[in-house]
């Protein structure tokens, strides 16, 4: 039993990192019904500028500390916010009256060329992410292991969904967000700038996309600028399984993602792992086409 | 997906380009033109094995400048044409076609990862053009054809040297296994380390798998837990081993981990750090041995690259020097020629101990065992075959 719940605690901590990924890829797909392919590189992005920044940070706050790990994490999602608008404006609101499959096309585009500018600007050779959190002694309740590192996973996860939900529910640019979702034209003709929301959005997601990589340089200390690829594919996994365009459906899809792939690594083979998670999503969308909590559209024809 | 497309790309490019330069090249004595003779290299220079790659070449290069400022081979300078293979499945086949189709060399040498010699083993042997791995490991790659050659030893022997070290030096009686099914090198190694642990009475407690990329281990290393071993066995690649070792102890593991030369990087100790202390591993050479071959070496490889030499440069180096010799003794670069020679090498003296290249083209020599200690390689013991 004690097992079973390490287990759980490993895929708690995997799935949340999945789940705040997935959260910037349902939230473009919910205001511009397209996939942000490049989604998965500005997470890489994100560890790398948590990496490019450690050493200037520690000149302010000693590294490895908690002021410092929050700075790092900080400026990073500045940086990722700043990098997310840019892509939009530049590759994608050219697009915006064209063909849905344009825009799709030209993600994928935009997803390449970060890998590759970043193997050139980075080098290919994965780099050791600095230590920018203190290393606690392990916590052992009743023969569980609970390292400080997956815990902090969790809390900075926990917050920043409570910070989003916030954004979206209770301040004028959520409202006007959910706004936009519902109906573009409509929003534009109360009033809506939706070129400020659709700015904002990527904004916000690809800073979560930022946090989200550098939790997951904390943990796994080793980063490339192809390390974006898999977990990006899985978090877009999540978005489809919770429900594409909700944002509670992306954290519960980006969990249950996790959870999944940790028990049958640990239970079954880690060689099925991905085949098993994908069946998984193939049986859940059998029953349920649009998600776990994603609501039926109905096409007016 | 995404992973495929640029080798896509990259093949069709190559492809066109060997045809170009193919149907404008006169047809002269292949590599044997002019004053220089062409040998190919394909090595990791980037990517996940970088450091391999980069150590390899560094000794493969000194070795060939060493031999060019003596006068070179035959009367002629050797000219070494490097190819990145960037540590991918597929590129090392379309990057060794491009060595012998269309730059003409007389012999090939490279590469470190078993997966990715194997992956170029069948071209050489194809255009019976010589091929020397310098540090793949795994049995098949020689076992491809007669043009296959390779200055380290061989998997079923490290296997069986790291159990007998794990059952007679670390006295373990139950290990867990915890194997790169992506890479034939793990999967071969781990098999012989199995055979070799269980005859001689150990019980494998737990086998668990991973893929190489793979960033997160614990659910593996959770099961590994719970069967309780006492060791646990990691024949991987040092990108992997590093993480597999800092998740390991922050579940609150502290058996000891050991694994074979696919360890041996500075990379590796940057990535665990101290989690890796007190851990072992099997590999070719150690600059701390005090023979007067090893150490000329390491004098003249620090001199150069200003950094202590690893296995993986001095079997370039090997690699490099054995196939002069062979070029030298047989007055030719022709490949059925060098292939002879290179098949009659007996106790070659090489900077990695003597080579004899046995029947099946493998190299017969002993393995050290290095331990890491205050961030450092430490030389343990030295295993004849």
């Amino acid at each position: 039993m004690t097992e079973f719940f390490q287990q759980l605690i490993n895929g708690l901590a995997f799935g949340s990192i999945l789940a705040l990924i997935a959260i910037g890829y349902t939230m473009v797909y919910g205001i511009l019904r397209f996939i942000n392919f490049a989604h998965g590189d500005v997470f890489m992005l994100g560890a790398f500028a948590g990496f490019y920044l450690a050493p200037k940070i520690a000149t302010v706050f000693p590294l490895p500390s908690i002021a410092g790990a929050i700075a790092v994490l900080i400026v990073s999602m500045l940086i990722c916010a700043a990098l997310g608008v840019a892509i939009e404006r530049l590759a994608y609101r050219p697009l915006r009256k064209r063909p849905k499959l344009t825009v799709l096309i030209t993600a994928i585009g935009v997803s390449l060329f970060i890998e590759y500018a970043g193997q050139f600007f980075f080098g290919a050779a994965p780099k050791k992410f600095p230590d920018i959190l203190p290393v606690l002694p392990i916590t052992k309740i009743g023969g569980l292991s609970l390292n400080s590192n997956q815990l902090i996973v969790l809390a900075v996860t926990l917050i920043l969904l409570v910070a989003l939900r916030f954004i979206v529910m209770k301040t004028k640019i959520g409202t006007a967000m959910r706004a936009v979702s519902f109906n573009p034209e409509a929003a534009a003709l109360m009033g809506v700038n939706t070129d400020v929301v659709i700015s904002f959005t990527f904004a916000l997601g690809s800073a979560l996309a930022a946090a989200a990589g550098i939790l997951w340089a904390v943990n796994y200390p080793s980063i490339d600028p192809l390390m974006g690829i898999l977990p990006g594919l899985k978090a877009f996994v999540a978005a489809v399984l919770g429900g594409i365009g909700n944002l509670p459906g992306a954290a519960l899809g980006g969990l249950i993602i996790g959870v999944t792939e940790t028990l049958v690594s640990g239970y079954i083979s880690s060689t099925y792992r991905d085949a098993i998670a994908f069946a998984v999503l193939i049986l859940i969308l059998l029953v349920r086409p649009s998600g776990l909590l994603g609501k039926k559209e109905i096409e007016k024809v | 997906m995404n992973i495929l497309r640029p080798s896509i790309i990259c093949t069709v490019a190559f492809t066109i380009a060997g045809l170009l330069t193919g149907c404008n090249k006169p047809s002269s004595v292949p590599g044997a033109g002019d004053d220089t003779i062409k040998v190919g290299e394909f090595a990791s220079l980037t990517g996940s094995e970088a450091t391999f790659g980069q150590s390899s070449h560094n000794g493969t290069q000194l070795a060939v400048d060493e031999i060019n400022a003596a006068g070179g081979v035959l009367g002629k300078k050797i000219q070494l044409l490097t190819e990145d293979d960037q540590s991918q499945a597929g590129q090392s086949a379309t990057v060794v076609r491009k060595l012998i189709s269309s730059d003409g060399v007389v012999a090939i040498l490279g590469e470190v990862a078993s997966s990715r010699s194997l992956e170029a083993a069948p071209i050489c042997q194809q255009n019976k053009i010589p091929m020397i791995s310098p540090s793949s490991t795994n049995p098949r790659v020689t076992e491809v054809g007669d043009f296959i050659f390779r200055v380290c030893f061989i998997d079923p022997f490290q296997g069986t040297v790291m159990a007998n070290f794990a059952r007679k030096t670390l006295k373990l009686q139950n290990v867990a296994v915890l194997t790169d099914v992506k890479s034939d090198y793990s999967v071969g190694l781990a098999k012989f380390f199995k055979e070799g642990f269980t005859t001689t009475g150990g019980k494998i407690a737990a086998e668990q798998n991973y893929s190489g990329g793979d960033k997160d281990f614990n659910a593996q290393l959770t099961s590994i837990k719970a069967a309780n071993p006492d060791g646990i066995f990691v024949p991987g690649y040092y990108t992997e081993v590093g993480l597999i070792a800092l998740q390991a102890k922050q579940l609150g593991l502290t058996i000891p981990i050991f694994g074979g030369d696919g360890w041996e990087s500075p990379s590796l100790v940057q990535i665990g750090g101290a989690a890796l202390e007190g851990d072992y591993f099997s590999t070719h050479f150690s600059p701390q041995a005090s023979t007067p071959a090893v150490q000329n070496f390491v004098k003249k490889y620090e001199a150069k690259f200003k950094d202590a030499p690893d296995a993986m440069a001095a079997l370039g180096y090997d690699s490099a020097l054995i196939l002069a010799d062979a070029i030298k003794k047989t007055g030719s670069t022709d490949g059925t020629k060098i292939r002879d020679a290179l098949a009659a090498e007996k106790d070659f003296p090489g900077a990695s101990g003597n080579i004899t290249i046995d029947a099946n083209r493998n190299a017969s020599k002993p393995a050290v065992i290095l331990e890491i200690k205050n961030g450092a390689f430490q030389y343990v013991q030295t295993v004849a075959p």
